[in-house]
C-alpha cells in the first residue's frame, strides 16, 4: 500500500503526468472540433503520425522547434483538407475516409523519412524542446518542480483548451460550428455556410492533431521512428466521448487519462510478477470502459457523421 | 456544381471503377517514386517482375494473397451489415495464438486429420470473441464499434505477447519471445513442391465462393444486408437485428481468426509479435477495393499481394522505401472511394 502513496506523492508522478497528456490534449481537442461541426476525424492517427515525421525532419534539417511545430500544423492542414474534401464535398463515409486517410497519411511519413533519412545503427536525433521554469510558480512547493519539468508545447495546450471552450461556448464562430453539428439546415437557414464550416473545422482540428504528433518527436522524444503514435490518436478519439464534447472535459479527461498511464509505468517497476504487458494493456482497456460509461450518457452533436448536401433531406 | 444520382449504372462502369481507381492510385504513388528520382515505369514493371516473374516469386505472390483474401473477406461481410469491423489485425493474432497454443498443448499428438480441422475452428472461435465483445457493447451500450474493435488490436498483440513470453514461450528459440510450435502432423500440406504456398490458399478460394453464396442466395445474407442498408428498416420488416449482427459479427471475426491461423499452419509453425505485416488493415482496403464483392476479394487480395512481394525487390534495385507498396495500396482506398461516388453520381452545373 505504502507504495502506492508513494507513487502518488511523487513530483516524478505529476510531472510524466503533464507529459504524457499533452500530446492527447491537442489530439483531443482536434477530434473535438471536427465533430462538434459533424464530421468524424478517423485520419487522427495518420495526422498525428505525420505530423510527429515532418516536424522532427524540419527541425532535423536546421528549423527551429516552434517551427518545426508550424510545419507539423500545415502538414496536417492538408490532410484536413483532404478529409474534408472526402467527406464534405463528396460526402463519403467518415469511417472509411477517415481509415483511408490513417493509412495514407502514416505509410506516407515512413515513406519520406526512410527516403530522406536513410536506414542506420542508431536513429539520428535532434535537440527537443527544453523545460521552462514560469518565475513566480517556479518556488512553489511540489506545484513548482512540477511545472518546471514542462516545455513550452504543454503550456500551450491547457491555453488552447480554455481558447476552445471560449470559443465553442461563448462566440458566435462557435455557435456557427455547434449549429453545423446539431442541424446544418437550421444553420443554412441563418445564414450559416454548413460546407465552409466544417471545411475550417476538420482543417484546423487536423492542424492540432498534427502539433500534437509533433510533441512526441519535438519534446517526448528526440527522434521519429515508426508505429512511434502506438495508438493515441484512437485514444483521442474515446477521449472525446469521454469529454461529452466539452473541451474544459476533455483537458480533464486527458490528465486523468495520463494520470493513469503514468501510474502504471511506476506500477510495472513496483509490482513483481505480473507481466508488464498487462500494465500496458490498461489504457486501451480504461478507454474502452470510458466509453462504455460515458456513450449513452453523452450528448452527441445530432448531426455527426451526416453528409450534408445543399437542398437534400 | 452539385452532384445528381446517376439513373442507371451500365455494368462497363462498375467494372471500369476499381480499375480506373487502381490506376489513379499507381499514377499518384509514380510521383512519389519520380521525386525520388527513380525511373517510374521500370519501378513498376520490376514490382511486376518481382510478385510473377519466376515461379518462386509467383507463388510467394499468392502465398501473401491467402491472409489478405481472409481478412479482407471478414471486412466485407462485415462492413456489408455495417458491421465497422476495424479489428481484423487483433482477431488475426488471436487466431493465430489460439492455434499455437491448442497445437502445442492439447493436440500435440494428435494426427493430422483430427488436429487440422480443429486447429483451424479454434483459430475461427478466437477471432469470432474479439469482436463479439465490441458487437455487444454496441448493443448494449450504443458504443460505436470502429473505436473500440481498433482499441481492442492493441490489446489483442499485448495478449500474444504475454502468452509467447511466459506459458507458451518456447525455450529453444534463444530467449526470443516467439510461441512453441505447432506439430508438424498438424501444418497444413503444400499445394506445390518447393515453394510455400500451402492449402490454406485453396480454403480461402473456397470461402470466397462460399460467402457469395450466403449473401446472395440465403436467408441470413438478405437479412444481413438489410441490416447494413437500414438498420430500423429491418426491424419494421421482422429482421431480428441483434441475433442478424451477431451472426455477422461471428463470420467475420470467424474469417479474420481464419486468417491468424491459416497463416501459422500454413508457413510459420509458430506465432511472434511481427507475424501480420498489417494483413488486418490491408484487408479493410481489399474489402472496399471489391465493393465489399466476396469474388471479388479474390482479385483485390492479388493486387495487394502483388504490390507488397513486388516492391521488396523492386526498393532494392531502386533505393526505394518498401513503404511505397504501403502508399499504393492506402491511396488505393482513397481513390476508389472516389471513383465508387462517381459511378453513383454525376457532376451538374
Amino acid at each position: 500500500m505504502s507504495t502506492f502513496v508513494d507513487i502518488v506523492a511523487s513530483v516524478g508522478l505529476w510531472a510524466a503526468v503533464l507529459r504524457i497528456a499533452t500530446p492527447l490534449i491537442f489530439g483531443t481537442l482536434g477530434a473535438l472540433l471536427c465533430e462538434r461541426a459533424g464530421v468524424l476525424n478517423l485520419g487522427i492517427e495518420g495526422i498525428m503520425t505525420f505530423g510527429a515525421m515532418v516536424g522532427w525532419l524540419a527541425v532535423y534539417h536546421g528549423a527551429d522547434l516552434w517551427t518545426g511545430l508550424l510545419v507539423a500544423a500545415l502538414a496536417g492542414a492538408v490532410f484536413g483538407l483532404l478529409h474534408a474534401a472526402l467527406t464534405v464535398t463528396l460526402g463519403l463515409s467518415q469511417h472509411v475516409s477517415g481509415l483511408g486517410v490513417t493509412l495514407f497519411a502514416s505509410s506516407f511519413s515512413y515513406y519520406l523519412f526512410r527516403l530522406i533519412v536513410p536506414l542506420a545503427g542508431s536513429p539520428p536525433t535532434i535537440v527537443p524542446f527544453a523545460p521552462v521554469s514560469v518565475p513566480g510558480l517556479a518556488g512553489l512547493p511540489f506545484v513548482g518542480p512540477v511545472l518546471s519539468a514542462q516545455t513550452p508545447p504543454t503550456y500551450l495546450a491547457v491555453l488552447l483548451a480554455l481558447l476552445l471552450a471560449y470559443v465553442v461556448f461563448r462566440t458566435p464562430l462557435g455557435l456557427a460550428i455547434r449549429m453545423t453539428g446539431e442541424n446544418p439546415h437550421a444553420a443554412e437557414a441563418q445564414g450559416v455556410n454548413p460546407m465552409a464550416v466544417r471545411y475550417g473545422a476538420v482543417i484546423a482540428g487536423s492542424a492540432l492533431m498534427a502539433v500534437g504528433g509533433a510533441f512526441l518527436t519535438l519534446s517526448a522524444f528526440n527522434s521519429f521512428f515508426p508505429t512511434m503514435v502506438q495508438g493515441r490518436g484512437w485514444i483521442c478519439i474515446a477521449l472525446v466521448v469521454f469529454a461529452s464534447w466539452r473541451p474544459g472535459r476533455a483537458l480533464f479527461g486527458a490528465l486523468l487519462f495520463a494520470f493513469f498511464d503514468a501510474f502504471q509505468l511506476r506500477l510495472q517497476t513496483a509490482v513483481d510478477g505480473v507481466p508488464y504487458q498487462v500494465f500496458l494493456m490498461t489504457p486501451y482497456i480504461l478507454s474502452i470502459l470510458a466509453l462504455c460509461v460515458m456513450a449513452r450518457r453523452a450528448r452527441v452533436p445530432q448531426a455527426l457523421m451526416q453528409p450534408y448536401r445543399r437542398g437534400e433531406r | 456544381m452539385r452532384f445528381e444520382r446517376r439513373e442507371h449504372r451500365p455494368l462497363a462502369l462498375i467494372v471500369l471503377t476499381p480499375l480506373l481507381a487502381v490506376a489513379a492510385a499507381l499514377a499518384l504513388s509514380g510521383l512519389l517514386i519520380a521525386a525520388a528520382g527513380a525511373p517510374v515505369l521500370e519501378a513498376y514493371w520490376r514490382i511486376l517482375v518481382g510478385a510473377f516473374g519466376s515461379r518462386l516469386s509467383a507463388t510467394e505472390t499468392l502465398t501473401r494473397a491467402t491472409p489478405l483474401m481472409l481478412t479482407g473477406l471478414a471486412a466485407a461481410v462485415a462492413f456489408r451489415a455495417r458491421v465497422w469491423n476495424i479489428g481484423g489485425e487483433g482477431q488475426f493474432y488471436l487466431g493465430a495464438i489460439a492455434v499455437a497454443a491448442v497445437g502445442s498443448q492439447l493436440l500435440a499428438g494428435a494426427p493430422g486429420y483430427l488436429s487440422m480441422p480443429l486447429l483451424l475452428l479454434a483459430g475461427a472461435v478466437a477471432g469470432m470473441i474479439l469482436l463479439i465483445i465490441p458487437l455487444w457493447l454496441r448493443l448494449r451500450f450504443s458504443v460505436d464499434e470502429v473505436v473500440t474493435s481498433l482499441l481492442l488490436n492493441f490489446v489483442a498483440v499485448l495478449v500474444v505477447s504475454m502468452l509467447i513470453d511466459g506459458p507458451l514461450k518456447d525455450p529453444l528459440a534463444f530467449g526470443w519471445p516467439q510461441s512453441q510450435s505447432v506439430p508438424d502432423a498438424a501444418m497444413l500440406p503444400k499445394l506445390m513442391a518447393r515453394s510455400r504456398l500451402h492449402w490454406g490458399f485453396g480454403i480461402a478460394l473456397v470461402l470466397a465462393f462460399v460467402v457469395h453464396f450466403v449473401q446472395s442466395r440465403t436467408v441470413f445474407g438478405l437479412k444481413s444486408r438489410a441490416a447494413g442498408l437500414s438498420p430500423e428498416g429491418a426491424v419494421f420488416a421482422g429482421v431480428p437485428l441483434a441475433r442478424t449482427l451477431l451472426f455477422v459479427a461471428c463470420l467475420s471475426g470467424g474469417l479474420a481468426g481464419l486468417a491468424g491461423a491459416v497463416e501459422v499452419m500454413g508457413v510459420k509453425g509458430y506465432v511472434t509479435t511481427d507475424l501480420s505485416p498489417g494483413f488486418g488493415y490491408s484487408g479493410i482496403v481489399v474489402a472496399m477495393l471489391a465493393g465489399l464483392h466476396p469474388l471479388g476479394v479474390v482479385l483485390a487480395a492479388l493486387f495487394t499481394a502483388t504490390m507488397f512481394v513486388g516492391a521488396d525487390g523492386m526498393s532494392r534495385a531502386l533505393k526505394i522505401p518498401t513503404y511505397i507498396a504501403d502508399v499504393t495500396v492506402a491511396l488505393s482506398l482513397i481513390t476508389m472511394l472516389v471513383a465508387v461516388f462517381f459511378a453513383q453520381y454525376r457532376i451538374r452545373r
